[in-house]
């Protein structure tokens, strides 16, 4: 699809008028688009940042009180791994958010496929978790303290909601943007309901409740965070929220690093998961 | 899918009043038809006259819309639409096969797409197809099912004139070999003679003219004058 560089003829599109005895020589146009990607150019940025504070800190630039080498911050991690109570405390972390994303997960996708395939349940699911959605999730924490108490069962339906309502929005969404043109098919194939459903409705449905997911996904890690930080007695974010009283930043770092691992390790395997189901799209893009 | 070439005298559709209307607005008024089975029927209107509404009623899938009369169609009934509605998160085979089950449905399917002339597209993806290719896919799915009634709302309409010529001759070589009977709904007067045997003009809610076409050289322009003053276009007529 490029322009020839060198040629005779008029192009359709010239601006000068053509004449008879000669033609315009074609010049390529000023490229406007970026152009092409480089490869693995998204870790250039992270790559240059953590080259700058190494530097830094060899330099003796940096105070170790507020900003620790990246080193110190390896070795306390390791430090933390093998004496101290850091794997103990990513478990429970993780413990907590997986809980409260699967739970979350459940409920968003039976809330919106509910919601998407009856009017009853429309009527009835829908205006619910808008209202929910309004009031920020977090601010909900004071009062399920008093309902559940201080324990993990608090700490899971506060993730828990956190997650179902990204993935109860976008799913629904979908479903009630399925093309109307594909249940009129589904009704001259004859299709039951149930096959409906597997075979056109689910489907059709499936990149928006990526979407959600993936929301899901962040969200449950921000609840994580928020919660462990305010009340926890065990757990990353207690491990962090008690270096602060010590003055540790190394520590503070050690657990952002984990929060920041947790966070790329799981929208990675979404993103994984929803290329492999959604491989008929791809065909589109390429 | 032998071919049986007696006429069944039985009418394989019958509308009796058939009355629909949008909005207070009449679209279909009182209509009685008889389609008599085997036949190539073509509907032709001007958009808006009704034709779509009148096969939607006949497919059963005009939810929603207000109306009466009686009507008869029979068992199975396929439609084939202006867009080839193939479901892109499915390959063609199993597109093919939607709604369909049983042990040899997937053998069925094959020679189906066989037939319409995709034989080893099967594991293609609906958006690999061309537009001429993604409706021969359709046609080989309405025609799986072995309908007694075919229903097809203008599905050649998007297609590009050469591929259309190349439907025409597919469509009619496979209605020649299974005989359902067909409900062509079209606005295209000359798809309408070279196709079928009868022609309706749809006017105004009510059929307007009925019009048989025998198969003979030269009759052609004599069909096409008398369909178009039907629509009411004299000027191409010359």
């Amino acid at each position: 699809m490029t322009a020839v560089t060198t040629t005779t003829a008029t192009p359709p599109g010239s601006t000068a008028p053509s004449t008879a005895e000669e033609g315009h020589r074609v010049r390529r146009r000023r490229r406007l688009s970026p152009g092409r990607r480089l490869p693995a150019t998204r870790l250039l940025g992270p790559a240059l940042v953590l080259v700058l504070w190494a530097a830094a800190s060899a330099a003796g630039e940096l105070d170790p009180g507020a900003v620790p080498a990246p080193w110190t911050v390896l070795e306390t991690g390791a430090r933390l791994w093998t004496e101290g109570t850091l794997a103990d405390d990513i478990l429970t972390s993780l413990r907590r958010a997986g809980s409260g994303f699967v739970i979350g997960l459940t409920a968003g996708i039976l809330l919106a496929l509910a919601s998407g395939l009856s009017r009853t349940g429309e009527a009835l699911i829908d205006g619910s978790v808008q209202l929910n959605r309004a009031v920020p999730t977090l601010g909900l924490i004071p009062l399920f303290i008093l309902w559940l108490g201080i324990g993990e069962t608090f700490k899971i339906a506060i993730i828990a909601i956190v997650v179902y309502i990204p993935i109860y929005l976008n799913t629904h969404a979908a479903l009630s943007g399925i093309d109307h043109r594909f249940v009129e098919l589904a009704e001259v194939q004859g299709l039951s309901r149930l096959a409906f459903i597997r075979q056109v409705v689910v489907p059709g449905a499936l990149p928006g409740f990526f979407v959600g997911l993936r929301l899901g996904v962040t969200g449950s890690w921000l609840g994580l965070v928020v919660l462990e930080q305010i009340n926890a007695t065990s757990g990353l974010g207690y491990l962090m929220f008690q270096a602060q009283n010590y003055g540790q930043t190394d520590v503070i770092l050690v657990g952002l690093v984990v929060y920041g691992i947790f966070g790329l390790v799981s929208d990675t395997a979404v993103r994984l998961i929803e290329r492999r189901v959604l491989s008929w799209r791809r065909t589109l893009s390429s | 899918m032998a071919p049986h070439t007696e006429q069944l005298t039985r009418p394989a559709v019958r509308l009796r009043g058939l009355t629909r209307s949008f909005e207070g607005r009449t679209v279909l008024d009182d209509i009685d038809l008889d389609l008599p089975a085997g036949q190539f029927t073509a509907l032709l209107g001007h958009s808006g006259s009704g034709k779509s509404t009148l096969l939607r009623a006949v497919a059963g899938i005009d939810h929603g819309v207000a109306g009466s009369g009686t009507l008869t169609a029979p068992e199975r009934v396929s439609v084939v639409f202006q867009d080839s509605r193939l479901l892109p998160w499915r390959r063609i085979l199993p597109n093919v096969l939607l709604g369909l089950d049983g042990r040899d449905a997937g053998e069925r399917g094959r020679a189906a797409l066989a037939e319409v002339g995709l034989a080893g597209r099967e594991r293609a993806w609906p958006n690999e197809l061309s537009g001429g290719e993604a409706q021969r896919a359709a046609l080989a799915r309405s025609l799986v099912r072995e309908p007694e009634l075919l229903l097809a709302d203008e599905p050649f309409g998007a297609l590009d004139a050469l591929t259309r010529i190349k439907m025409h001759a597919l469509l009619r070589q496979l209605w020649e070999r299974h005989r359902p009977s067909v409900l062509l709904v079209t606005h295209d007067v000359d798809e309408a003679v070279a196709l079928a045997d009868r022609v309706l003009v749809l006017e105004r809610g009510r059929i307007g003219l009925d019009l048989t076409i025998e198969r003979e050289a030269g009759a052609h322009a004599a069909y096409r004058t008398r369909l178009l003053r039907a629509l009411g276009v004299t000027e191409a007529v010359a």
